[in-house]
């Protein structure tokens, strides 16, 4: 279970340039949950996935995983990030890349192989082992980069915008990759988006960010039907009516009504 | 990467070849008759050459340039990549070195030779002591610069993967840094063949620049002039062999590069 609490982020802290940009967030994620956090542009959202993620340290409040204090970037946390291009190793092939962060773990050479390989192939990268991430796709980086997160076999996984800069089939493709995954692999995941369809479509519970200094705006739950599909599940009155919903939370902060 | 036809690039490779051997022709005819005695016709550099170079004074004076050439060369790539990497890591401390760094690398290397004799005497230490000090400079600037710029969402990837220190440094920093350390390294292979032969032509009793100054000194002007193609052919095998070397270790930068590009 992850939790976060009244955490507090400001830059410069102290200087005539401070500035605040989360002011006091608290939710908690259960085990096995899919929360989308969204809000509109810059309201803080990388920065508080950093702050979970163990990368940035918060002015105040604090980030607990399985009730222990997040000081570091946690074993049990894999992240994705928006960037593929730049967060994959271009001197490294595939494999490697999705390989490297297992070194440190006490597998052995066969079994990191067969680790690799079968996480490659649940992403649908089965003949892409020895290429090299810059002759892949956009969107086949993004499936490198989730499989090195899933193959790092994290509790929690923590993905920052992961599919803002593919294209909007291959969006949709990734968008149910990640659902597959997630039944599949049975993990928690936070998924981080300012695509409001984006977020309903995929979300157990959508966090509502306000502008920022960044609070809570409201927690929304998504009792959607599973598995979801990209046109049944968007045909959906409920979808639409969620969909609006959470639209208009993020418009009119003030305003918001809870939905029929 | 550029999609040359076949027979495009069998033209462009044959011109690589043809055009110096025709440069050489030409200068074979025009000089064929010669009587300048400074300009003597090139077939007397050839035979000059084989007689000196093939392979007579390998051993006498090119292992030994060549010894100082590589002992030097790699003492700079080594501690200016370990200096480097130190420097790049740390902002304040690139910071305080900068103008060290910057006043050193001003100085004109030939004028360090006169300081070199009286510090370390004339043998081959001096030699490669001064080989190191010029080439040192381009790759470490090239390093820090490197090693500064690595990608910080690099870096934060690796962080979060819990990736130990020395792996982050051996297969993060330093391959993203690789590019630039190359350029460095390039720069540098030129300098250590010049302050070889300069080292070679003030203080020296063997060495390639010691045999060119003395040819002259005798009048064996032919021979002066092979031992100049000599050191023309070593620079360019030794830059064709970095190539060589820097296209296998960076080949992802040149993919990478165009796919982006």
């Amino acid at each position: 279970m992850l939790r976060v609490e009244n955490l507090r982020k400001v830059y410069q802290e102290g200087t005539k340039r401070a500035f605040e940009a989360v002011a006091d967030l608290s939710f908690t994620v259960k085990e096995r949950e899919l929360v989308c956090i969204v809000g509109p542009s810059g309201a803080g959202k990388t920065t508080l996935l950093k702050m979970i993620a163990g990368l940035l340290p918060p002015s105040a409040g604090a980030v607990y995983l399985d009730d222990e204090k997040v000081t570091g970037p946690p074993e049990k946390m894999a992240l994705v990030f928006q960037d593929y291009s730049r967060s994959l190793y271009p001197w490294m092939t595939v494999e490697q890349n999705v390989a490297f962060p297992l070194k440190h773990r006490k597998l052995g050479k066969v079994e990191t192989t067969e680790l690799v390989r079968d996480t490659l192939q649940s992403v649908g990268l089965a003949g892409a082992w020895s290429k090299y991430p810059w002759q892949l796709s956009g969107g086949m980086q993004q499936r490198v980069a989730i499989a090195r997160a899933l193959a790092y076999q994290p509790e929690i996984l923590l993905m920052d915008e992961p599919f803002a800069s593919v294209d909007a089939q291959t969006r949709a493709d990734l968008e149910d990759l990640v659902l597959q995954l997630r039944a599949r692999y049975g993990v928690t995941v936070v998924f981080v988006t300012h695509d409001i369809d984006e977020s309903v479509y995929l979300s157990d519970r959508v966090v509502v960010l306000s502008p920022s200094p960044t609070r809570v705006q409201e927690i929304v739950d998504v009792p959607l039907p599973r598995p979801r599909d990209q046109v049944e599940t968007k045909e959906l009155p409920e979808f639409a009516q969620l969909r609006a919903y959470v639209w208009r939370s993020i418009k009119r902060p003030e305003t918001s009504e809870v939905p029929a | 990467m550029r999609e040359n036809s076949r027979p495009i690039r069998v033209l462009g490779v044959g011109l690589e070849i043809a055009v110096p051997i025709a440069l050489l022709a030409l200068w074979a005819l025009t000089s064929a008759g010669s009587t300048s005695f400074y300009f003597p016709p090139l077939l007397d550099i050839f035979r000059a050459f084989g007689d000196t170079w093939l392979f007579e004074r390998v051993s006498t004076d090119v292992l030994p340039s060549l010894a100082r050439l590589f002992t030097g060369y790699a003492i700079a790539v080594v501690a200016a990549v370990v200096i480097g990497v130190a420097l790049g890591s740390s902002r304040t401390l690139g910071r305080m070195v900068d103008p060290v760094v910057q006043f050193l690398r001003a100085v004109p290397p030939p004028v360090l030779i006169p300081a070199g004799i009286l510090v370390l005497g004339v043998g081959s230490g001096m030699k490669v002591a001064l080989i190191a000090f010029v080439c040192f400079w381009p790759v470490l600037l090239n390093a820090i610069d490197g090693v500064a710029s690595v990608d910080p969402a690099l870096r934060e990837t690796a962080r979060s993967f819990q990736i130990p220190a020395r792996e982050r440094l051996f297969r993060v920093v330093l391959p993203s840094a690789a590019p630039q350390i190359f350029a460095g390294a390039r720069v540098s292979l030129s300098l250590a063949v010049i302050m070889m032969v300069v080292s070679e032509m003030v203080a020296s009793t063997n060495g390639i620049g010691y045999f060119v100054l003395q040819s002259q000194r005798t009048y064996a002007i032919a021979a002066m002039w092979s031992g100049i193609f000599l050191l023309a052919i070593l620079g360019y095998v030794l830059n064709a062999l970095f190539l060589l070397v820097e296209r296998r270790v960076l080949r992802w930068h040149r993919g990478a590069r165009a796919g982006a590009g």
